[in-house]
C-alpha cells in the first residue's frame, strides 16, 4: 500500500529525508540513521507522548514537538540534536530520576532497563533536583504470576494501555491525578480480585522494574539441592526461540540441545519437553473434536491450552463454557505423566518428585493450582512453574556458558516431540497441529501438504476454511485477547439467530503472536522479534522428520503401555479437566 | 456510622437508561449519582459499570481524575473553605486550621458523630467576601475565627 500513498519531502538534521504521509517524525528520522530518544514509546501501542524526551524543533519555531506521535508534512526543516534540545531532554529524566528508588542493582530489570539505558546514554552523573518526599506505595504480590511494585513506575502507561487496548483486559487503570498518579486496580482491589488474566502483557512492556514476574527460582534451587527430591523439568516450545535472547542470541535461534543440556548441569535429574505432552494434547483434543464434529456435540470447539484465556472466560464468557475443550493443556498433561506414567516405570515415588515447567507465560504459574485436577496424579502435578526471564537468571547463577554449551537429546519418555507439537509455541499453531492429525482421525489417510500457512501470521484474527476429503472445517484463530471478542460477538449472532456456528473450530491465545510473545519471554518484544521467534518454529517443525502428533512413536507407547486409547477413560481422569464460572467485580 | 449497602435508586436507574446511548454519558451520570449520594459509593459504581457496559477501571479513572468526585462519604454537613488566591491571602489558611481544631479532625475526614467534613475548594467566584466558606451551599463571607463556632452551631444536629 505504501507506493501508492503521496511522498512528503522534509529535512532532518539537514538530511532529505522522503517518506510516505502519515510517517512520524521519529519513524523518518529513523530511516536518515537518526536516533530520537524514547521512553514511554513502543510500537505495539499507538504513541501518546507522556514522557517528552523525543522532542525535536521544526524551523525556528520556540514550540518543541514530540516525534513520537507527530507526522511529517511537506517542508519541514527538523531539528532532532541541538543543545537546547539535548539539555531539556538530559532534564526530564534527571527529574523521573529525582522520583526513582536508586536500586537499580537489586532491581530484576537491572542491565535492560530503559530508563537505566537512557540515563547511561545522556551520561548523567548526578540529579540536580532534591527528591521529593513521595508516599511510598506498598507492593501487589496478590496473583501468583506477577509483582506490581508502583514505587519504581515512571508513569510512562504502557503497561494501562496494554492491558486495556491490547488485551481488552481493564486490570490496570491510572488511578488519582498529578503526582498522586499510579498504575493500580480500580476499586483499590488487589490486582488477583481485578479482572487480570495473569498473561504477563504489562511486564513484558514495562520498560522499568515496576512490573515483573514473581520470581521463583529459590524453590527450584531448593529443591535442586534436596537429596531427597527427584527433580523433573520440561520446556515451553517458546522457551527454545527466545530464550538465547539472554544471552546475545538472535531472536528465533533455536537453543532446545543448550537448553537441555543447561537443565542438566543445573541438576535436574530428568529433562522432559512440553512439545512432547503438546503431542498428547493433539491427540485428545483432536479426538474430542472429530468425536464432537462427527458424531454431533457442542460446536465450535474452543482450544483451551492458554490459560490467560480461560481465566478470561470463566469470568467473562461463560456462555463459551460448553464449547472449551476439555483436554488439559500439554503442561498440565507433563506433569502428571511425569508423577504417574514415568514415575511407575522408572520406579520413582512420585511423593518425592518435583516438576518444574519452564515457560513463556506468567499465567502458568496460576493455571498449576487453578482446580483440584491439576492434582490428577494424586499430587500437584506441576510445583513450580518459571519463565524464560527466570530460567536465563538461573543459567547465569550456575556460571554456565550458555552460547557455548553443547548439545544434548531430551530424555526419551516425555521428551521425544514431532513438528506439530513445536507449532503450539505461535498463533496458528494448535489449530494446525491439530488439523494435522484431525485429518487423519476422519480420513485414515495421510496429508500429502502438511502446512496450513493461512492459519500463520500475525493478522488479529485468521479465518479458513479446510476441506477435509469433501468435509469443510471452517476455523479462526484469534491472539492477543482484545481481537477475542469480535470472535465471541460472531459467534453469540449466530447463535442468537439459530443459525449453526460459522466456524467448527477456534484457537485463542491471550498473547500477541501466541506463547512466543508471551508475558514471561525476554521482555520488550514487537513484531519484529516475534516474527523471528515464529520463524524459529517453524524451522523446528520443518527440520522434524515426524511431523504429525498421531505419528509420534512415544505417543503411540504411551497409549500402548498405560492410557489405552485417546479420550479413554483413564486419559479422562488424568489428561481431562472442566471449567466454571468464576464471580469477580464487573469489568 | 452505618454503612447499609446502596443500590442504584429506580429514578437512576431511568436516568442511566435515558443518557446511555448518548455520547459522554458517563461524566453526566457521574453527577448525578454524586447528586444524590454525596459521593460515588463503590456498590454503585459496580452497578453502574455493569448497566453502562463500561470496565468499572475506566470510571475509576474517571472518578479519582477528578477532584470533585468524592470517594468517601463526607459529612451530614459539607464546609468547603475556599483557598482560592484572594481567600488565601486574607487568612483562608488560618480558618481551615481553626476548623480543624474546633471540629477535632483534619481535612476531608468525617468528625466521629458524622455531622461534619471540610474540604479546600479554589475560587468560589466571590472574592470581594473574602475569607470565603460554604456550608451545604450557604455562603458565608468575611469570616473570622471567632465567627466559626457559631456557624457550626447553626448545622450541629439540625
Amino acid at each position: 500500500m505504501e507506493d501508492t500513498k503521496k511522498m512528503i519531502h522534509l529535512e532532518i538534521n539537514g538530511i532529505a529525508v522522503e517518506v510516505p504521509e502519515g510517517t512520524t517524525i521519529l519513524e523518518a528520522a529513523r530511516k536518515v540513521a537518526i536516533r530520537i530518544p524514547t521512553l514511554c514509546h513502543h510500537p505495539d501501542i499507538k504513541a501518546w507522548a507522556a514522557c517528552g524526551i523525543c522532542v525535536v524543533r521544526n524551523g525556528n519555531s520556540p514550540k518543541l514537538l514530540r516525534a513520537c506521535c507527530t507526522e511529517v508534512a511537506e517542508g519541514m526543516h527538523i531539528t532532532t540534536h541541538d543543545p537546547d534540545i539535548v539539555q531539556i531532554r538530559k532534564t526530564v529524566v534527571e527529574l523521573i530520576l529525582s522520583t526513582h528508588p536508586n536500586d537499580c542493582l537489586r532491581c530484576p530489570r537491572s542491565g535492560n532497563c530503559e530508563l537505566q539505558r537512557v540515563a547511561a546514554e545522556f551520561g548523567i552523573r548526578e540529579v540536580p533536583f532534591p527528591r521529593p518526599a513521595i508516599e511510598r506505595i506498598p507492593r501487589d504480590t496478590s496473583t501468583p504470576s506477577i509483582v506490581l511494585e508502583p514505587d519504581k513506575c515512571i508513569k510512562c502507561g504502557r503497561c494501562a494501555i496494554v492491558c486495556q487496548e491490547m488485551q481488552n483486559v481493564w486490570a490496570l487503570e491510572f488511578i488519582g491525578r498529578g503526582e498522586k498518579m499510579k498504575i493500580a486496580p480500580a476499586a483499590d482491589v488487589p490486582l488477583n480480585d481485578s479482572p487480570c488474566i495473569k498473561c504477563g502483557q504489562c511486564s513484558a512492556h514495562c520498560p522499568v522494574g515496576a512490573i515483573y514476574e514473581k520470581d521463583e527460582t529459590s524453590k527450584v534451587w531448593n529443591a535442586l539441592r534436596d537429596p531427597e527430591r527427584y527433580t523433573a523439568v520440561q520446556i515451553a516450545p517458546a522457551v527454545r526461540v527466545a530464550l538465547g535472547e539472554a544471552f546475545g542470541m538472535k531472536p528465533g535461534e533455536l537453543s532446545t540441545g543448550k537448553i537441555y543440556t543447561a537443565l542438566r548441569r543445573l541438576g535436574f535429574e530428568a529433562v522432559f519437553d512440553t512439545n512432547f505432552s503438546a503431542d498428547l494434547t493433539i491427540m485428545e483434543e483432536g479426538t474430542e473434536f472429530v468425536q464432537r464434529f462427527t458424531q454431533g456435540g457442542e460446536l465450535p470447539l474452543i482450544t483451551s491450552c492458554c490459560p490467560s484465556w480461560t481465566d478470561w472466560m470463566e469470568k467473562y464468557a461463560t456462555d463459551f463454557i460448553p464449547n472449551f475443550s476439555t483436554a488439559k493443556s500439554p503442561q498440565q498433561m507433563l506433569g502428571v505423566m511425569a508423577k504417574t506414567y514415568f514415575a511407575e516405570k522408572m520406579g520413582i515415588n512420585p511423593a518425592s518428585m518435583y516438576v518444574v515447567s519452564i515457560m513463556p507465560c506468567t499465567a502458568k504459574k496460576y493455571e498449576i493450582t487453578r482446580s483440584d485436577e491439576m492434582q490428577a496424579s494424586g499430587y500437584q502435578d506441576v510445583d513450580v512453574v518459571l519463565t524464560t526471564r527466570e530460567l536465563a537468571r538461573m543459567i547465569k547463577i550456575a556460571g554456565l556458558d550458555f552460547n557455548n554449551l553443547p548439545e544434548s537429546d531430551a530424555d526419551s519418555i516425555l521428551g521425544e516431540y514431532t513438528g506439530a507439537g513445536t507449532l503450539f509455541g505461535a498463533t496458528g499453531g494448535v489449530m494446525e497441529a491439530a488439523l494435522r492429525s484431525a485429518y487423519y482421525l476422519i480420513t485414515k489417510e495421510e496429508l500429502a501438504d502438511v502446512n496450513f500457512t493461512q492459519v500463520r501470521g500475525l493478522d488479529g484474527v485468521k479465518e479458513a476454511t479446510i476441506d477435509i476429503k469433501g468435509t469443510k472445517v471452517s476455523i479462526a484463530v484469534a491472539h492477543q485477547m482484545g481481537n477475542v471478542e469480535q470472535v465471541l460477538k460472531a459467534l453469540r449472532e449466530d447463535r442468537a439467530a439459530g443459525r449453526p456456528p460459522r466456524w467448527q473450530f477456534i484457537e485463542v491465545m491471550a498473547c500477541r503472536g501466541g506463547c512466543i510473545g508471551g508475558g514471561g519471554q525476554p521482555t520488550l518484544a514487537t513484531d519484529e522479534i516475534r516474527k523471528l521467534r515464529m520463524e524459529g518454529l517453524y524451522k523446528d517443525d520443518r527440520e522434524k522428520a515426524i511431523r504429525c502428533s498421531h505419528q509420534n512413536p512415544q505417543i503411540h507407547k504411551i497409549y500402548e503401555d498405560f492410557l489405552g486409547a485417546p479420550c479413554s477413560e483413564k486419559a479422562h481422569h488424568l489428561l481431562h479437566t472442566h471449567y466454571t464460572a468464576k464471580p469477580v467485580y464487573a469489568k | 456510622m452505618s454503612q447499609e449497602t446502596k443500590t442504584l435508586t429506580p429514578e437512576l436507574r431511568a436516568f442511566i437508561e435515558e443518557w446511555k446511548p448518548r455520547p459522554g454519558n458517563l461524566i453526566m451520570v457521574l453527577h448525578r449519582i454524586q447528586q444524590t449520594y454525596g459521593y460515588m459509593p463503590r456498590e454503585i459504581v459496580l452497578e453502574l459499570a455493569d448497566l453502562l457496559e463500561v470496565p468499572l477501571a475506566k470510571i475509576y479513572g474517571v472518578i479519582t481524575f477528578y477532584n470533585f468526585f468524592k470517594l468517601k462519604q463526607p459529612g451530614r454537613n459539607l464546609i468547603q473553605v475556599c483557598l482560592g488566591t484572594a481567600c488565601y491571602l486574607k487568612g483562608g489558611d488560618d480558618i481551615m486550621k481553626a476548623l480543624e481544631h474546633e471540629l477535632g479532625v483534619g481535612v476531608n475526614t468525617v468528625t466521629p458523630d458524622g455531622e461534619f467534613s471540610t474540604e479546600a475548594v479554589r475560587c468560589l467566584g466571590c472574592c470581594g467576601l473574602a475569607p470565603v466558606i460554604v456550608i451545604n451551599g450557604e455562603v458565608f463571607g468575611k469570616v473570622t475565627k471567632a465567627m466559626l463556632p457559631g456557624i457550626l452551631d447553626k448545622f450541629r444536629n439540625k
